[in-house]
């Protein structure tokens, strides 16, 4: 059997599982212990043979399933072999935390929620198999109503049924753009197989207009300004492996499809594409930082954080696309190569960031950031294991956060080869942007790690708050294991990327980058810029023990534990004064909702100094809710009451109808 | 990798941890003289240094091994920012580590671990100096990172030997773009290592500090090693400074040999830069923490500035 067979049977063995489950509906210890540590297994096997897969040529297969004489064409390759990667290891680590994390008594019961915790998975899979728009289509509305199911399991709340209403018109007004973007791309062949898209070759308006399509179907399920409302929504919604899965792997199957149709069906096209892509995705990273340093719910912080990385990932691609456009082939493998490092390293430390406020969510029963705290004495695994998803997340070296901004910063370096002298004058400023998007990154990051897991308590419960259940600690270890292996090792994964950057722009960059042996990561050439991740842990592990060498041996001062000191105001250090005294989630944000508050559309109540029960209240929603969303929906809800008067409800108005048509019909065809 | 290289590297290391103190303690020293204040001993930091090591430690109940482990790690991130910028000499061996911009990482990841350390306890203070402290970070970062772009983009690396090296090897000429880089790199340091105006080295007002709100809990060696890291970093950003903007006078690859004339030249630099420091300490007054982050912005357009000109000088 070839690569695509055993992908195949991993698919159907998911598919099995699941409806294994159905059998035991609500038997939590068979379908959480049994099931999803095998779901797991498939996820590894997964992504295993997905890896040994990027190393081979393309392989195909066919499915006759469906509808008669429409069989599903499947093609593996390197592109598509990379995200099978991805989707393996996010589906294994969030699989062994869910066998420690569903219960019973929430919504749905656990066997549905198997199931379509399956099927989701599978069909993830299959999208990135799929090889004609037909079957494409058809597991991309599978996997989006997979999770909207998944998204609904809580469904006896009001809150998650309209925030799942909301994800599930986002996600079919995107599934119409893409399969416009298809019809366009067929060219009136009436063929959809890939290889038939692959070889029309449309006139400039068309491809635009398929590239544009593109970016707004694949756009909406990746969170794209302006279609992201959905995320902020759906994600605190979901049962958290869920908004880990959506979050770091669903988003990235739109980030394939934008690959798949620009990259190779359409085979990169005019600079501006990337200029629009480059446009987009900074406008994302922007306001999703921005909008995650002021939240004051650990999973909107969270999901405003995936728009951001989703949009740096965007950037990347678009200066790709950009550097493709003018024939510089390397330096668009750079741009890509960040972009598809980004991938991975994202899918890694945000499922760990979202399973992390799953455990988080079972001890305490809280998600809002203001009744937390303190939580690193009372959960010591979880806490150490999310920080490294927090130093990954703010992008800090040696973590597999900094690789890929180290790498898009680098081919912002590069731009100066354009010949394009706009453009030169517009990449600096782009530089800075992302620059500043990464330092705010930080910022979130250590006011979600701070407020949650650090300080004093800021409720009586959190000090009984009990640590995470053996299978939930290995789902999270997978995840910062992989974040530490991938940001020490990035050479090797160099190579996996290669292939695709080989596949889609025709070079790569292992051949420099294995120049100078695989502990030195030097894209272009080592006196240009070099990074070695694990010499620089090195150099910090060794300063670190000097001064552990200064601080304890050479001198031998005594510890001494007492009462926190806070500037001599020891009641005010007293736990209980110094939960209330110490920074709220509102309080961190401040300074940012301060700075950039042209981005937010605040409501602010204040209370006056002779309130008997002051209240302060501060309200921060998103600009292109009011600006855009509700006047649209206003907008549809006023054509719907145009089109009702139309309806009458009684036969004879509809035969009047019918014959107002005919008579009209038949003046058009006798003139 | 050559012994020379090695040696320098050493050195280097050497060098820094012993005389980063001596150059806060010269700038403390010029401060009062500028000020009419009759001025510490020049080794005054040595001796907190020892009398801080010697004390001991007095830690919180409720203080999390993190608060702990923050001082070390902060101390080995200084040492290798020490380290990697080539002071002495270009040839060495930890260079290919890092680069401009993982250096900027690297400081990154410092100030990270002081502002979770700072969390910690929960006091009101400490909370408070690490907002501020990521406040000025988020601003003071970009700035730094875009100033050290615009000698990328001259000298077309980010590594910061080749960066130093080629920039010494320039015909002189007088670049705009680097003296707007100049003056932003003047601005985000100062804010960097706490100076006057955006935070007072000196003072312990609740309201007003940055940088010792972070540090309030911390005694004993665990400050030592904070302070210590404190004046590693000044040296750090002195060196950056003069290695990028003043670049002779640093041995290089071939002549392994200048190294001996290195480390007078470098302690010259060293003092004039430390004179003009306490200079502008002392004809400025600490601003507003919410005047900072204009002042921050303003560095940070400042080297946006210096990239645009760079791209117009060369289009």
């Amino acid at each position: 059997m070839i690569h695509i067979d055993w992908i195949l049977v991993v698919v159907a063995g998911w598919l099995l599982l699941g409806v294994a489950a159905l059998f035991a509906l609500h038997d939590t210890q068979f379908v959480a212990r049994r099931l999803f540590p095998l779901g797991a297994l498939l996820g590894l096997a997964l992504g295993a043979v997905a890896l040994a897969a990027v190393f081979e040529g393309p392989q195909v297969a066919e499915l006759t399933i469906g509808l008669p004489g429409l069989p599903m064409h499947l093609r593996l390759d390197a592109l598509s072999a990379y995200f099978l990667v991805v989707i393996g290891v996010g589906a294994c680590g969030t699989s062994l935390f869910s066998a420690g994390y569903f219960r019973s008594g929430e919504g749905t019961p656990p066997g549905l929620l198997c199931l379509e915790y399956h099927v989701f998975l599978a069909a993830m899979a299959m999208v990135t198999l799929a090889d004609d728009g037909y079957a494409f289509l058809v597991m991309w509305e599978t996997m989006a109503l997979a999770s909207f199911f998944l998204v609904t399991a809580n469904h006896r709340v009001a809150a998650v049924r309209e925030a799942a209403y909301l994800y599930l018109l986002i996600a079919h007004v995107g599934a119409i753009a893409i399969l416009l973007c298809f019809g366009v791309l067929q060219a009136n062949s009436g063929d959809y197989t890939f290889a038939n898209l692959r070889a029309q070759h449309l006139g400039p308006v068309w491809s635009a207009i398929a590239f544009g399509l593109a970016v707004a179907g694949f756009g909406a399920k990746a969170g794209l300004v302006p279609l992201h409302v959905w995320l902020p929504e759906a994600h605190p919604a979901a049962p958290s492996p869920v908004s880990a899965l959506m979050s770091a792997v669903m988003l990235k199957t739109a980030i394939y499809g934008l690959l798949r149709v620009t990259f190779d069906l359409l085979h990169g096209g005019a600079w501006w594409w990337g200029l629009v892509l480059l446009g987009l995705g900074l406008a994302s990273a922007l306001l999703g930082v921005v909008f995650s340093t002021v939240q004051t719910e650990m999973k909107r912080l969270l999901a405003y954080s995936s728009i951001e990385n989703i949009g740096l990932i965007a950037t990347g691609l678009g200066l790709a696309l950009i550097f493709r456009a003018y024939g510089l082939g390397t330096l668009s493998a750079l741009a890509l190569t960040a972009a598809l490092f980004h991938v991975l390293a994202h899918c890694l430390f945000k499922s760990l960031l979202f399973l992390g406020t799953g455990a988080v969510l079972h001890a305490t029963g809280e998600r809002n950031l203001g009744k937390l705290g303190g939580l690193i004495r009372s959960m010591p695994w979880v806490a150490w294991l999310v920080l490294v998803g927090v130093l990954a997340g703010s992008g800090l070296p040696p973590l597999a956060g900094f690789i890929p901004e180290w790498l898009l910063l680098q081919s912002f370096l590069f731009t100066t080869d354009l010949p394009n002298p706009f453009l030169g004058m517009l990449i600096p400023l782009v530089a800075a942007a992302v620059a500043l998007v990464a330092a705010l990154a930080c910022y979130a990051m250590v006011k979600f790690y701070g407020v949650v897991f650090l300080g004093q308590p800021r409720e009586e419960k959190l000090l009984q708050a009990r640590d995470a259940a053996p299978w939930e600690r290995l789902g999270l270890a997978w995840f910062a294991l992989g974040a530490v292996a991938l940001g020490l090792f990035p050479v090797p994964w160099i190579d996996v990327v290669d292939k695709v950057t080989l596949q889609l722009v025709g070079s790569g960059l292992a051949q420099a980058v294995h120049a100078n042996g695989w502990l030195l990561l030097s894209p272009i050439a080592p006196e240009r810029a070099s990074y070695s991740p694990t010499a620089f842990l090195g150099g910090v592990t060794a300063g670190t023990l000097l001064g552990l060498l200064i601080g304890r041996r050479l001198y031998r001062g005594a510890l001494r534990r007492a009462p926190a000191w806070a500037c001599g105001h020891a009641e005010a250090a007293a736990a209980r004064l110094a939960a209330r005294t110490q920074d709220s989630a509102e309080g961190f944000g401040q300074p940012i909702r301060q700075i950039f508050e042209p981005f937010f559309r605040v409501t602010r109540h204040l209370p006056s100094p002779f309130d008997l029960q002051p209240r302060y209240e501060v309200r921060i929603e998103d600009r292109f809710w009011r600006g855009a969303y509700l006047p649209l929906a206003a907008l549809v809800d006023r054509m719907a009451r145009a089109v009702a008067l139309l309806q009458r409800g009684r036969i004879s108005v509809y035969l009047m109808y019918s014959f107002c048509t005919l008579v009209a019909l038949l003046l058009v065809v006798r003139s | 990798m050559s012994t020379a290289a090695i040696l320098a590297q050493f050195l280097e290391i050497v060098l820094a941890l012993a005389g980063a103190p001596l150059l806060l303690g010269w700038v403390d020293q010029w401060r009062a003289r500028l000020q009419n204040k009759s001025a510490p001993p020049l080794l005054q930091p040595y001796h907190v240094l020892h009398k801080l090591l010697v004390k001991e430690s007095v830690v919180a109940d409720s203080a999390s091994p993190l608060f702990r482990m923050a001082p070390y790690v902060k101390f080995g991130c200084m040492t290798l920012a020490c380290a990697i910028v080539p002071t002495l000499s270009t040839d060495l061996p930890l260079a290919s580590a890092a680069d401009a911009i993982a250096l900027v990482g690297l400081l990154a990841l410092a100030r990270t671990f002081l502002a979770l350390a700072a969390m910690d306890l929960g006091t009101a203070f400490g909370t408070m100096g690490a907002r501020r402290d990521m406040l000025v970070g988020f601003l003071a970062e970009p700035a730094l990172l875009m100033t050290l772009f615009c000698t990328s983009l001259i000298t077309h690396s980010t590594s910061l030997a080749n960066m130093v090296q080629s920039m010494a090897h320039r015909p002189f000429v007088l670049d705009p773009s680097l003296a707007f880089a100049g003056v932003a790199f003047t601005i985000v340091s100062l804010a960097e290592n706490t100076r006057i105006p955006v935070d007072n080295p000196a003072t312990h007002l609740e309201l007003t500090m940055i940088h010792e709100a972070l540090l309030l809990e911390y005694s004993g060696r665990h400050l030592a090693l904070m302070e210590w890291a404190a004046a590693l970093k000044l040296f750090a950003y002195s060196c950056i400074g003069l290695a990028l903007f003043l670049p002779w006078g640093i041995a290089e690859i071939d002549a392994p040999l200048a190294m001996i004339t290195a480390v007078p030249v470098l302690a010259a630099k060293l003092a004039v830069g430390g004179i003009l420091l306490a200079l502008i300490e002392t004809v400025s007054a600490k601003m507003r923490i919410f005047r900072v982050p204009e002042f921050l912005a303003t560095a940070f357009l400042l080297a946006v500035i210096g990239l645009l000109v760079h791209q117009l000088l060369q289009g």
